[in-house]
């Protein structure tokens, strides 16, 4: 088998401008101009179309009256994680879709860009644009640092409850720091991000912990007055194809955690022809970063056609640009050594290469609470079967885009603080 | 292809675009510049008595709009600050050169007789083909009595115009000021003082805005500012209704008019045209653009002229002055109603914003399987016009006419009109 830990031929300073700010920021005439475009539509689809709410035609019309932070309250009074949603959220498939621009000329506002500008320029001013209710005295435990659960403890904290944020990993963040492709989020942001929102004061980590490891729900229930389990999926699903366990197949979603914690890009091993398996985000992120690497050949394999493809049209062209190679209705039959290589034997066809990265989505792996199934089951107000335990984000039902564990975390905020005034 | 030149007050040019009196103009630089793009003449800068006026820095405010620059602009600037011996010399030289362009020159002197004959008797000797009086300047100038304040007192624009008919053979523009409450009162004026034309309008006292930082009016001169003249785009209409305004006053019918304020296009000067003018003065489109402007002006004015067959300028001159009329001649039962092109429609609802907040309530705001569709209200429209304004959509939102069966009737006949001869009490 030959060491799929080959040093990339790029150069360090091309791999590092490869991982820069994949969508720069609009200048400050970029925004007026872009601002400007915005009709300012009664009953806005944008803001239908928004998972979070966000009221967009009037943070804009903030931006172009210079009144940025007024956008920028605006933003981050229905979406704290304003800024990450800005870069990640699949904005072609919500509010610019709906944006009546697109329906006039086929060209939308940009508005992520300009939530960007507003998130952007809260987060550079000094302080924290949002103050405390009076202290209630209640605390609450949020197992879970990614957006939903920092969603949720921001809005206890708003609420004047304390907060005790535990996660499993040693940063916060969640999907934000480990899971989305590093020039999505670059400089940093995601830690920043967290910063930003904690600075609202009443939140307090706790890394390392593991719901069902060392962290037990009942004792948390014992010790807080309320519980928002925001635990992710933390599984991925398994090809379950002969082969399948050979060395250098690995999953998409490890492969990306360790290139976004690597401090420098170029030290990543990526050997010369990378297969990704799957057609979400996750795989479009990892093939495409194996590219941006310095793979010679990066194919995805999908085992179903464009229209089907989980990853919007944008991704999908954000990863043909750079150098991905989409192979439609290709379904892995089973994986074999080909001499020191793999090969990927499909029904139309067998790919080669040194690395496999799986990406054929996510599942569930909580524990610790016999309630568990499949993922965690809540009603409308985010109440699991047991009284005082919460859950939102993904690791209960519903769509799996930041945006939405976002609202969960937000609304959930609220349920619980109903709960707690009884 | 249809012929643009032009024979104003007996000034020849070979068309109809000439520069006003303005920064552009003060200099043989910038005229021949202009001259090389095409301008068909320009009014040179006022010239005034040596020794010359003292500028100061900064000197424009200009008004953005929407992202737009310079919707309107706005200047402290006075006449221009070069000897007059320069001037003269220079408006020789380019004379000379230039012998098919119009050359206007500017003039701003003491309201004394001997102080206009002076100036005159050297114009003259320059071969310029005509004066502009300068009644207009509303700042610095008119402070020590010239600019608008000659022009705001009938009887000194009436006076000054004798005198420079007397003492100068070269024909007489006399330029108003448009800070009046009747600009014709001032037409009338130059007209009985001999002039042989009027142009119009000078730009308007304003403050552009205010710096919030310096709590100044802008342009600040060392942390102060004043008001100054305003002209751009944004004071088109304000000029549109003092030229028709003047086209249409049975006095001074037959007195050419140079139509100016806000003329950035061949359309604005289609406008001014059609409403009267003989011609058009152009500075602020050209301040923002360059003098290549002049391109297009001359370019998409003969090709609209041909689209409708206007073989010159004076086949279409006035053409929309018959239909410039006093409220009480409008036929109050002509109706009119919005009409929504639904396949035009982008779902915006500003119409129904707009009608709902701010009028007649006469669009409906439906959704049909979560779709949204604007529909008028027939019997609340009352064909105001607004929600087609706002529509972003060309074409979306039309006003159809609707048959009333009404015969035509005014206000002058209305019977809630106390002097109308069908008033009905109470």
């Amino acid at each position: 088998m030959a060491d799929a830990a080959v040093h990339s031929t790029l150069s360090r300073d091309q791999i590092a401008a490869n991982f820069a700010d994949a969508h720069p920021p609009l200048n400050a005439a970029q925004a007026v101009v872009a601002a400007n475009r915005c009709y300012f539509c009664h009953d806005a689809p944008c803001i239908e179309a928004c998972p979070t709410g966000i009221d967009i035609p009037g943070f804009i019309r903030g931006i172009s009256t210079g009144n940025l932070q007024g956008a920028a309250y605006k933003i981050l009074d229905a979406n704290i994680f304003g800024g990450s949603c800005a870069r990640v959220c699949p904005t072609e498939i919500l509010c610019e879709r709906a944006c009546v621009r697109t329906a006039e000329c086929g060209e939308p506002v940009n508005i992520g860009a300009l939530q960007r500008v507003a998130t952007d320029w809260q987060m550079a001013q000094p302080g924290h644009p949002f103050g405390r209710s009076p202290a209630t005295g209640k605390t609450i435990a949020v197992i879970g640092a990614g957006p939903a659960g920092l969603s949720c403890a921001h809005g206890l904290a708003r609420l004047g409850h304390d907060v005790m944020v535990y996660d499993a990993k040693p940063k916060p963040g969640g999907l934000n720091e480990y899971g989305i492709a590093a020039y999505k989020m670059a400089d940093d942001f995601a830690a920043r991000e967290v910063a930003f929102l904690a600075a609202i004061g009443g939140i307090t980590f706790a890394y390392e912990q593991r719901l069902g490891d060392n962290l037990q729900l009942a004792d948390l229930r014992a010790r807080f007055d309320a519980v928002f389990i925001a635990i992710g999926l933390g599984g991925t699903n398994r090809l379950g194809i002969p082969g399948e366990d050979l060395p250098n197949i690995r999953d998409a979603v490890d492969f990306i955690a360790a290139l976004r914690q690597a401090p420098d890009k170029s030290l990543v091993p990526i050997p010369a022809r990378v297969i990704v398996i799957g057609g979400g985000n996750t795989a479009i992120d990892a093939a495409t970063q194996a590219k941006l690497l310095g793979a010679d050949t990066v194919t995805m394999l999908y085992r179903r056609g464009p229209e089907q493809m989980p990853a919007t049209a944008d991704e999908q062209d954000w990863a043909r640009t750079r150098g991905v190679n989409i192979r439609f209705w290709a379904r892995p039959l089973r994986i074999e050594r080909a001499g020191d290589a793999l090969a990927v034997i499909c029904e139309n066809g067998t790919f080669t290469a040194d690395l496999v990265l799986k990406a054929v989505g996510q599942r569930f792996a909580g524990a610790g609470a016999d309630f568990i199934g499949r993922r965690i089951a809540v009603d409308g107000a985010y109440a699991t079967a047991v009284p005082g335990v919460f859950a939102g984000g993904d690791c209960t039902d519903g769509t799996d885009l930041t945006v939405h564990a976002v609202q969960d975390g937000k609304l959930a905020a609220r349920a619980i603080d109903a709960f707690l005034k009884g | 292809m249809a012929d643009l030149s032009t024979s104003f007050a007996g000034i020849k040019s070979p068309n109809p675009f000439w520069l006003a009196s303005a920064p552009p103009t003060d200099k043989a630089y910038n005229v021949e510049r202009a001259f090389r793009a095409g301008w068909g003449g320009v009014v040179w800068k006022t010239l005034g008595d040596d020794p010359p006026v003292v500028n100061v820095s900064s000197r424009y405010g200009a008004v953005a709009y929407g992202g737009t620059r310079i919707a309107g602009f706005n200047n402290i600037e006075l006449i221009t600050d070069r000897p007059l011996a320069v001037n003269l010399r220079e408006i020789t030289e380019v004379k000379r050169k230039w012998p098919d362009r119009a050359m206007v020159v500017s003039l701003m002197v003491p309201c004394d007789e001997a102080s206009w004959r002076h100036i005159l008797g050297l114009v003259e000797g320059t071969g310029a083909d005509g004066v502009e009086l300068n009644f207009g300047c509303p700042h610095g100038m008119s402070e020590r009595g010239m600019g608008a304040a000659v022009g705001q007192v009938p009887d000194y624009v009436e006076m000054v115009t004798r005198w420079c008919k007397q003492h100068s053979r070269l024909p007489v523009i006399v330029k108003l000021t448009p800070n009046v409450t009747d600009i014709v009162k001032a037409a009338a004026a130059a007209k009985s003082g001999g002039a042989d034309a009027v142009s119009l309008i000078n730009t308007i006292t304003s403050i552009t805005s205010v710096d919030l930082d310096l709590m100044a009016p802008a342009p600040t001169v060392d942390g102060k500012g004043t008001h100054g003249g305003y002209c751009g785009p944004a004071v088109k209409p304000i000029a549109l209704r003092m030229v028709a305004e003047i086209a249409r006053d049975e006095f001074m019918r037959g007195t050419p008019i140079s139509g100016i304020g806000g003329i950035a296009t061949w359309r604005d000067a289609a406008e001014f045209i059609a409403l009267g003018a003989g011609n058009v003065q152009v500075c602020t489109a050209a301040m923002h653009h360059g003098f290549r402007i002049v391109d297009d002006m001359i370019g998409g004015l003969a090709n609209w002229m041909d689209g409708k067959g206007y073989a010159s300028i004076r086949d279409f001159q006035g053409a929309a002055i018959p239909n410039f009329v006093h409220w009480d001649d409008l036929n109050l039962n002509y109706k009119s109603i919005a009409r929504i092109d639904p396949s035009l429609c982008i779902q915006c609802g500003k119409c129904y914003a707009a009608c709902e907040d701010t009028s007649h309530q006469a669009i409906a705001a439906l959704r049909e399987n979560g779709a949204r569709r604007y529909e008028v209200i027939e019997a609340e429209c009352v064909g105001c016009n607004l929600c087609a304004h706002v529509c972003p959509v060309d074409g979306c939102i039309t006003m159809a006419g609707v048959a009333t069966g009404l015969p035509h009737a005014t206000w002058k006949d209305h019977p809630n009109n106390p002097s109308s001869p069908h008033f009905k009490h109470g």
